[in-house]
């Protein structure tokens, strides 16, 4: 536990120390705002909720979560410091966890920044602030799932942009699954519940209930097992490729 | 002690390290010497965990390196290759991390920081980023991140690699005064510091051991161990009158130096009288203790060739 929490602080001093937070803390809160207000179309609606706001979510993962994990183990690798850290007293286990949770505690203070929505929101109106909680926590826990993806991409590589892009590219498909353009490429040969599987694994279809404020405990239960997983998945490909 | 059995590490096709076994024990000062891509710093990335053997095994105090790889890990201080470590910090917050990291309790986390810091003379950029520094300062902290928790063992991948020679006198001095009571394993190319440092040499070349020796032993080996080197007025002349000698072998010429190699004791007064008998005008006599270029050429080219 110690171990963990020494990595967590180490990797969130690193990313304040260099101008990458603010960089991305700013531009997560500019496009929130222009996907929020000019693409979602929150005053023409005339609803008091947050749907257009999170309605964006998951694209706007798509591209900021991989700028965030690009570096986690590339970095490592490319300048040598794998071998210190992974020589340390921790385990490999300690390693992946630190660094994700410090990720993905940085993505929650940028997420948490985004207040001025809600306050806008409450100023406006009278929103069921409990669905908004909830629809922050699922969209926190969909940027884990994410970030896991990430994470796992980015020890695939020594070089950043390379895990930037394998990271999209599969948040790409894990977001996608769920929606026609993909669905009907099986559908009329593959089994029903193939579709179904296949469906079942979007992100979307599991952050559309949440976005609205439903909670659904399957829901939350799928973010954690694809978090669980690319994790897994993570210190597997590090065992493999941390020589190289 | 460090137990190593059998150790081989292939990367794909290439052997790395091949059937490597070695003891070594507290006081020593073990050496690895090799050409570059000898497997000197593969054996280093097994022995400290960070690389799991492709067979063989090796233990650190008793500890498995891979069954066991927490407790072993614990009792060793290593410096990668290169001294790697993270830019963005500065020096006490990447030596706190690491002293945490090593479970060093809260309340002598600072203690333990300041007391590296004043051994590798970090005092003065404690505060300041690691990238900001100059390469003997990053390898400095590198040592220091290494000796914080005053492990037993010591693994350090080219300590003065790309140092000045103050800063590979300083080192050294270190690695010197911490010596009597740890194992210290460094790996080098630079022969000079094998006989500076070492208490023992293995020298290493694709994978394999090839010597396992004292600095003195290795240099006995070298043909010009006891030879007698001088420079005189007419090296000619006393090339042919020193071959007279009983006690000499051969003589060499080598530009102004002469050197003639013994055929057993007595070398070194035989040609001191020759000298004082014939009057030369001598510039330069001594001893050869033994040439480590050559005899590491010797051994690690007859490896290359067979
Ligand atoms: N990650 C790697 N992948 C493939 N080959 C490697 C890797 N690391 C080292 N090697 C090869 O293994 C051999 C030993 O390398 P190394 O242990 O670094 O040698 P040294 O430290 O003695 O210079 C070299 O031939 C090197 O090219
Ligand atoms: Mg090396």
């Amino acid at each position: 536990m110690n171990a963990v929490v020494n990595i967590i602080r180490r990797e969130l001093s690193a990313y304040f120390a260099t101008p990458v937070a603010y960089v991305f803390i700013v531009i997560f809160l500019v496009l929130t705002g222009v996907f929020t207000f000019y693409l979602g179309g929150f005053y023409e609606r005339g609803i008091a909720d947050l749907d257009p706001f999170f309605r964006f979510h998951p694209w706007l993962y798509l591209f900021l979560v991989p700028a965030i994990s690009m570096r986690l183990w590339a970095e490592e690798r490319r300048s040598g410091t794998i071998e210190l850290l992974l020589t340390l007293p921790i385990t490999l286990w300690q390693a992946v966890v630190g660094k994700f949770l410090a990720a993905w505690l940085f993505l929650g203070i940028a997420l948490a920044l985004t207040f001025p929505v809600w306050l806008t929101v409450n100023y406006l109106g009278e929103p069921d602030n409990g669905a908004i909680l909830a629809a922050y926590c699922g969209s926190w826990l969909m940027a884990g799932g994410f970030l896991a993806i990430g994470s796992c991409m980015s020890a695939l590589s020594r070089n950043q942009v390379v895990a930037f892009i394998l990271a999209v590219v599969v948040c790409f498909a894990f977001l996608l699954s769920g929606l026609p353009m993909i669905t009907d490429l099986f559908s009329g040969w593959a089994p029903q519940a193939l579709l179904d599987a296949i469906a079942g694994l979007s992100f979307l279809s599991h952050f559309a209930d949440i976005s609205r404020g439903v909670i659904d405990l399957r829901d939350l239960l799928y973010f954690a097992l694809v978090t669980g997983f690319w994790l897994m998945a993570n210190m597997v490909v590090l065992e493999l490729k941390k020589a190289d | 002690m460090i137990e190593a059995k059998d150790l081989c590490k292939h990367y794909g096709s290439i052997i790395a390290v091949d059937h490597l076994s070695f003891t070594v024990g507290p006081g020593e000062v073990l050496g690895f010497l090799g050409p570059n891509g000898a497997g000197k710093s593969t054996t280093m990335k097994i022995l400290t965990g960070f690389l799991a053997p492709t067979s063989g095994s090796a233990t650190v105090y008793g500890h498995d390196i891979v069954d066991d790889s927490l407790a072993a890990r614990r009792r060793i201080g290593y410096l990668p290759e290169g001294a790697p470590s993270y830019g963005e910090m500065t020096v006490d917050q990447f030596l706190t991390f690491v002293a945490r990291a090593r479970g060093i309790e809260a309340g002598h986390i600072i203690a333990t920081v300041g007391s590296a810091i004043e051994r590798l003379n970090l005092g003065t950029v404690v505060h300041q980023s690691i990238e900001t520094l100059s390469k003997g300062f990053r390898r400095r902290v590198g040592l220091a991140q290494a000796i914080l928790h005053d492990p037993d063992v010591l693994i350090l991948d080219e300590p003065t690699d790309g140092l000045d020679p103050n800063q590979k006198y300083e080192v050294r001095r270190l690695i010197g005064a911490m010596a009597s009571d740890k194992i210290i394993v460094i790996s080098t190319h630079i022969l000079e510091e094998v006989a500076a440092v070492c208490n023992r040499a293995m020298i290493i070349s694709e994978g394999r051991l090839l010597a396992d020796d004292t600095p003195s032993g290795l240099l006995a080996r070298s043909r010009y161990h006891n030879a007698v080197t001088l420079v005189v007025e007419n090296p000619h002349r006393a090339a042919s009158v020193l071959s007279e000698l009983p006690e000499v072998a051969k003589a060499e010429l080598h530009g102004r130096e002469l050197t003639v190699f013994p055929t057993g004791d007595g070398l070194f007064e035989a040609v001191s009288r020759a000298v004082s008998t014939h009057g030369w005008d001598v510039r330069e006599l001594r001893l050869e203790a033994g040439r480590l270029n050559e005899v590491f050429r010797e051994i690690t080219g007859g490896a290359a060739a067979s």
